[in-house]
């Protein structure tokens, strides 16, 4: 390295030929070792990877886009689904409440979740998550959600916990490409062709309530449902971001989310808050009700409660 | 040189003719060199393929053949990153001397810094990119097309802040060389500028960063407005730490003897940045220990391990042996004479800082988890080759950088200036 080389002008010397042969095998080393990348396939066609931000799309795109999920998830899985795109219902702000006093801590609500919203078999994939709590305190750290014995069990109380649909969502806040946002009803989504799965949201929810995919969700045809929305519970994309979405592509339609209605108890209260006749309104005007790391600032609109 | 260093026509059509040449020369001094240059750069390329075949496996089977979960949604790559930009940061401590207090020996050598930079600042865009979920997204950054979440998430400042830092430092590097190339005098007005530009942006890019976690209110190991002012005393340790290596080889490639000069000013900055260092990491112990409660989980975790969980505890620990040592060596008045002894701090408190900075400072914000679940995290056999892919390409940036500048400098100097004297 002690004299600059300069490029020689004529003839091809034997230090020419090792060198050509060196990026010859160099290239090839190259190719060799990207080649899994020829087996990638993020998405489908063209029109998929251009496919424009949610909230940009106008009726027709959207409509081309829906046909061309329903024709993926066919390929890709087998099933015939119909991919819905509900829009949020002027005069409706969604809450939910959960009365801690009688939750038994049976987990049907998580597993109802599981299969409603498409949920990745192998890892048994659900937004909520249960912990067993000691009586005598509220601190999450005494929590267990890896309980595995009858329940309910003696001194123990069971605290339910999934997106919070916070009013000031720093899940929202931090995203870098927009690709996820909080609905006019209050429902906190994610755009799964627009996330470009970086996490900051996960670090940011205080609650544990995002979920990544790891790798492309496996589920056989026969235990999709067939029934999904666009910003809800159709099948995730690998390496995207998802959450509890209230079960948007139900409750925008006047149903209730999966997880009341698997609950046997009773324990979840779930209407609108800006109707002043709905249950939910009731709870939260007469039971003393609580949200999770208040002192956080994000504003849960999931509401704890105690009967006694 | 080439004959052109005697002709000085200017204007543009000058500069279409010259400046190809230019990016020949810079290609051909990558691809041509002596038999260590070669041994070194086929050995880098070797072990950045081997990252490259595991980064083509990661993005076909998914982020899955990494050990990170929904408990610990960042790992090494993102601890790879921070300790990058704080790298890239701390090449600002051969700029400040060299420019602001005219230390006419720093000058001749502040491009090794900032070369230093422009190498760590590609490493860690290369680290967040690898972390992406879906890198063939990667346009939904960018406007139009895209859509910036600008000013409110941080990640778009960080996006901001390192392509500038990345693109002042290429300007003032490129700038530099290719007049040298063409055998002219540099304009000041063309990179004094720039330079003086690039000493705030290099503090930018490391608050920014540590802005990244401190901002997020529901991680207390985070949540700390001393993370800001520890990333940058650490970055000015482990930036001049490297610094003073990469001198010493340059001199023993080139056979020169420069650098004396700037090596004690680096050690003398070290001394006191490596103390601060400690003195801050001391000072957030001390309040997570003393108040206790469950906010200090994530730090007892860390140091000693919480529920039987202890992976980071080794970890940490050598860390805080390797910065001590480190400290008690620089602050010996023989680390001045004798080069091993300085040497040896020098690599200590790098190791040292690149886990504090790295694995110490990502990990422990996941765990406990926010519903203060204990998932613990070790990184995959994955995860490891394209960590050691995306270092060998750096290397190998650097190492073809400075040699670019050596050579398109002339050899065998005994300044290794690519600047005029300053006046
Ligand atoms: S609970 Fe988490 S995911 Fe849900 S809105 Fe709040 S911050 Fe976002
Ligand atoms: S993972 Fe997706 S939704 Fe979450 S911050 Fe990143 S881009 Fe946004």
């Amino acid at each position: 390295m002690s004299q600059p080389t300069t490029p020689p002008a004529e003839g091809i010397t034997r230090r020419d030929m090792f060198k050509g042969l060196g990026a010859t095998l160099g290239l090839a080393a190259y190719a060799k070792a990207l080649a899994p990348l020829t087996e990638w396939k993020p998405f489908e066609s063209v029109e998929d990877f251009l496919q424009k931000h949610y909230s940009e799309l106008s009726a027709v795109d959207l409509e081309v886009v829906l046909k061309r999920i329903e024709k993926d998830t066919k390929k890709q899985y087998g099933a015939d689904v119909q991919v819905s795109a509900d829009r949020p219902q002027p005069g409706v702000k969604f809450g939910y409440a959960l009365n801690l006093s009688i939750c038994i801590g049976c987990r049907k609500c998580a597993e109802a979740c599981h299969k409603e919203n498409n949920h990745d078999r192998p890892s048994h994939q659900s937004y909520i998550r249960v912990l067993e709590m000691s009586n005598g305190s509220l601190d999450l750290e005494k929590g267990n959600a890896h309980y595995d014995h009858p329940v309910p069990a003696k001194d123990k109380f069971y605290m339910p916990i999934q997106c919070q649909q916070c009013d000031h969502p720093p899940c929202v806040d931090v995203c870098p490409v927009e690709a996820t946002w909080k609905e006019p009803d209050g429902i906190v989504v994610v755009d799964y062709n627009w996330c470009i799965g970086c996490r900051y949201c996960e670090a940011a929810c205080p609650y544990h309530a995002r979920r990544f995919n790891w790798s492309k969700p496996q589920i056989p045809a026969a235990e999709i449902n067939p029934v999904q929305g666009y910003l809800s519970n159709r099948i995730r994309p690998q390496g995207v971001m998802e959450k509890c979405t209230f079960c948007l592509h139900r409750t925008r339609n006047g149903k209730l989310p999966a997880c009341l209605e698997a609950c046997p108890t009773g324990a979840r209260v779930f209407g609108n808050l800006l109707d002043p006749d709905s249950e939910i309104r009731w709870v939260l005007q007469n039971k003393r009700v609580f949200v999770l790391k208040e002192e956080l600032g994000t504003k849960p609109q999931f509401f704890y409660f105690f009967d006694a | 040189m080439p004959e052109s260093a005697t002709t000085v026509p200017s204007g543009a059509a000058e500069f279409w003719r010259q400046y190809p040449r230019f990016l020949a020369r810079v290609l051909w001094e990558a691809f041509d060199g002596s038999r260590l240059f070669y041994a070194w750069m086929t050995l880098l390329t070797a072990v950045f393929l081997v990252g490259a075949n595991a980064w083509a496996v990661q993005v076909r089977d998914g982020l899955a053949v990494t050990a990170m979960s929904d408990h610990v949604s960042w790992g090494l790559y993102i601890a790879n990153f921070t300790f990058l930009v704080g790298l890239a940061a701390g090449g600002v401590m051969m700029v400040i001397p060299a420019y602001l207090y005219h230390d006419e020996e720093m000058h001749d050598v502040v491009i090794i810094g900032e070369l230093l930079a422009v190498a760590a600042i590609v490493m860690a865009i290369m680290f967040v990119t690898v972390d992406l979920g879906r890198p063939d997204r990667f346009w939904h950054l960018i406007p139009p097309f895209g859509r910036f979440n600008f000013p409110v998430s941080m990640l778009t400042w960080d996006v901001l802040v390192l392509n500038g830092y990345l693109l002042l430092n290429l300007h003032i590097c490129g700038y530099l060389l290719y007049m040298r190339f063409i055998g002219r005098k540099p304009n000041p007005k063309w990179y004094v500028p720039f330079v003086f530009l690039s000493i705030v942006w290099a503090i930018s890019i490391h608050t920014v960063t540590a802005f990244l976690y401190c901002g997020l209110g529901g991680r207390p190991f985070w949540n700390t407005a001393l993370l800001a002012p520890r990333f940058l005393a650490s970055a000015f340790v482990s930036g001049p730490a490297f610094i003073i290596i990469a001198i010493q080889i340059v001199r023993r490639v080139i056979h020169s003897d420069f650098g004396e000069g700037p090596i004690r000013t680096l050690l003398n900055i070290m001394r006191v940045t490596i103390l601060i260092n400690l003195l801050m990491v001391g000072s957030e112990v001390f309040v997570e220990f003393y108040t206790g409660g469950s906010h200090t989980s994530a730090a007892h975790y860390l140091y000693f391990g919480l529920h039987g969980h202890n992976a980071l505890v080794p970890w940490i620990w050598s860390s805080v042996v390797m910065t001590v040592i480190a400290a008690g060596l620089l602050l010996s008045p023989r680390a001045v004479a004798d080069r091993r002894l300085l040497n040896l701090a020098c690599v200590l408190a790098f190791a040292g800082i690149w886990i504090e900075k790295g694995m110490g400072l990502i990990i422990p914000g996941f765990i406990p988890s926010t519903l203060h679940e204990v998932v613990e995290y070790l990184p995959s056999v994955m995860e490891w080759k394209i960590t050691a892919g995306i270092w060998a390409l750096g290397f190998m940036i650097y190492t073809v950088a400075i040699k670019v500048t050596i050579n398109v400098m002339g050899a065998g100097r005994r300044h290794f200036s690519v600047l005029p004297p300053e006046a």
